[in-house]
């Protein structure tokens, strides 16, 4: 019995060892794939954080592209497009759209005038369930080339809070180091800027890699050229325009009647860059236009089906996939954590839907 | 006195052990590549996603189809000697691993839908939504997707602590019934016959009789 008893409490050192060991190495397992050990990993909520540090958190909006405006229409595709993707879009017919007309930044009552940078988000349906979510700018480039980048330019953008403006000087140490932030600023000053939704060209920003029936593979940027012509708004008097007149004028518009762009699919040459989207492609890169989107109505995001979907780029039908380009998976994960944020505690209603923005459906709806 | 009740199997259905041990890993796969994703924003963020999908539909099947064999063919029967508050511990206990089995791949899927997104399980398969688009209902299921992972991992934590404490240092028959291999003679004091299937019961009550006198206050 003695002799028993020690040879079990000899063995009982190594056997706890074990039984802690196991649970242990599970706990740094997952410890380890969570980033534990690597501290600059950048999470979708770390870029999120990073957005609503600009302008101030608004509980319930988007954290970027916050002031919006729902559309639907349709996509009619005109068969050309199958050379350059299996993708069912691309079949010859028509394709309902929900989609959204949105300004950059986290602020829902931004002045039009003030906020430059507009966008135009789409979701795509097929008949197989599979959709085609893009998130265009009307920027062919984008001021950075990856997710740390983008938490950073973000930072440098915060309002200091004794002056209510960014700080020049971290603006100033940001910009030293990212040139490709200086020459999108360029663009967007040498640039004539479009004065409407209507008339903006609206870029896929990154490239995708299209798969054609053969399985042969392209690199491709896309576009939505506008068959509304183009006029230009005065830069020097965007101060003084209505608070949302680039809203009332798409309103208006589509009152009208429908407004239209074609869809132009850019193929890159093996040797573009395909990773950067602060790059553009040479302009004689062969284009092909694939179809035509019609957008016949207009609603408040209350009333309209876009305010709950996230417009993330990488949903994509088989045929099209994300390309190397790294804003890509982050673009996913951020908006991912932003549906999660204005989920709670519930999604507020559009700026725009106020009693006075009645829903103005066109006379193709 | 043999602390095993012995008009039960010895082990699980092979099928069964099969199951448990492929669902294991899957579910440490999947419970690594969760909290990879929700940490990175990188380029490892997609191809996650992409497997997070299709393994969790995985383990729904398997887990149905696991419930399914349990039922039909039963299960060995926990040590008669082990102490009640333990035996309780150890049923409620497998009773929350299969509800996270089946519950966390249906919050996953229901939480999808509700949140509007396409259920892609390959490039062309999109499974059809279970619950309407409700973002109000994307952020709960979100919360309980995320929450429940980490309860899921908390009984994991305690179900292989007591496996191991059963395996080394009870050294009953409770590990040995989950195992895919022939199951080893434990500590022979004398030459005895290698055990085999047919001798489970008899090695189990060996193993007992050196723990139960010093150890176990059962019946």
């Amino acid at each position: 019995m003695t002799e028993r008893k020690d040879s079990r409490s000899r063995r009982s050192f190594p056997s706890t060892s074990i039984v802690a060991a196991a649970p242990l190495a599970l706990v740094a397992a997952l410890a380890w794939a969570g980033g534990a050990f690597e501290p600059s990993r950048l999470s979708g909520r770390e870029l999120t954080d990073a957005l609503e540090n600009g302008p101030g958190t608004h509980p319930g909006f988007r954290s970027a592209h916050a002031k919006g405006l729902c559309f639907s229409g349709q996509f009619a595709s005109n068969g050309t497009g199958a050379a350059l993707s299996k993708a069912g879009v691309f079949a010859p017919g028509t394709y309902p759209v929900v989609g959204r007309f949105s300004l950059g930044g986290g602020n829902p009552l931004a002045t039009d005038g003030r906020n430059v940078f507009r966008a135009m988000a789409l979701r795509i349906k097929m008949a197989n369930g599979q959709e085609w979510r893009m998130a265009m700018d009307h920027t062919p480039i984008f001021p950075v080339a990856t997710p740390a980048a983008f938490a950073e330019l973000q930072r440098a953008s915060r309002p200091d809070p004794a002056t209510g403006k960014p700080d020049p000087k971290v603006m100033e140490a940001y910009l030293a180091k990212h040139p490709e932030t200086k020459a999108f600023q360029k663009y967007l000053k040498d640039t004539p800027l479009p004065n409407s939704f209507a008339n903006s060209q609206y870029h896929s920003i990154n490239a995708f890699r299209f798969t054609d029936g053969q399985g042969q593979t392209r690199l491709v940027r896309w576009s939505m050229l506008p068959e509304t012509p183009m006029a230009a708004l005065d830069k020097a008097k965007l101060d003084v325009l209505p608070t949302n007149f680039l809203f009332d004028d798409i309103m208006l518009r589509l009152k009208a009647s429908p407004v239209r762009w074609g869809l132009a699919v850019t193929v890159a040459d093996p040797a573009d860059v395909t990773d950067n989207a602060t790059v553009q492609w040479p302009s004689a890169r062969p284009t092909t236009i694939v179809g035509t989107l019609t957008v016949t109505s207009a609603m408040p995001e209350e009333r309209g089906a876009c305010r709950d979907i996230v417009f993330d780029p990488t949903i994509l039908p088989s045929g099209i996939s994300p390309s190397d380009d790294p804003l890509l998976a982050a673009r996913a994960a951020a908006y991912a954590s932003s549906l999660r944020r204005r989920a709670n505690p519930a999604p507020q209603p559009g700026a725009l839907g106020s009693a006075s923005a009645a829903s103005l459906p066109g006379p193709g709806a | 006195m043999n602390g095993h009740d012995d008009t039960q199997p010895i082990r699980f259905h092979i099928a069964l052990r099969i199951l448990h041990w492929l669902m294991a890993i899957l579910v440490i796969a999947m419970l690594m590549i969760g909290v990879a994703m929700v940490s990175t924003s990188g380029p490892a963020y997609l191809a996650l996603l992409a497997l997070h999908r299709p393994i969790g539909l995985s383990l729904l099947a398997l887990a149905i189809v696991r419930i399914v064999i349990r039922v039909l063919v039963g299960s060995p029967g926990l040590p008669t000697n082990l102490p009640r508050w333990q035996a309780r511990a150890a049923h409620s206990s497998h009773l929350v691993l299969y509800i996270a089995l089946i519950g966390l791949p249906l919050v996953g899927w229901a939480m999808l839908s509700a949140g509007g997104y396409p259920v892609y399980l390959s490039q062309t398969f999109v499974l059809p939504p279970i619950v309407p688009q409700d973002i109000n209902l994307y952020g709960l299921l979100r919360s309980l997707h995320g929450w429940g992972a980490i309860a899921f991992l908390g009984i994991i934590l305690i179900h292989i602590t007591a496996a191991l404490t059963h395996a080394v240092i009870r050294r009953d028959q409770v590990f040995d019934s989950m195992i895919l291999g022939r199951r080893q003679p434990k500590q022979s004091p004398t030459k005895l016959p290698q055990p085999d299937l047919t001798a489970g019961p008899f090695e189990a009550a060996r193993n007992h009789e050196e723990l139960s006198p010093a150890k176990q206050p059962h019946i």
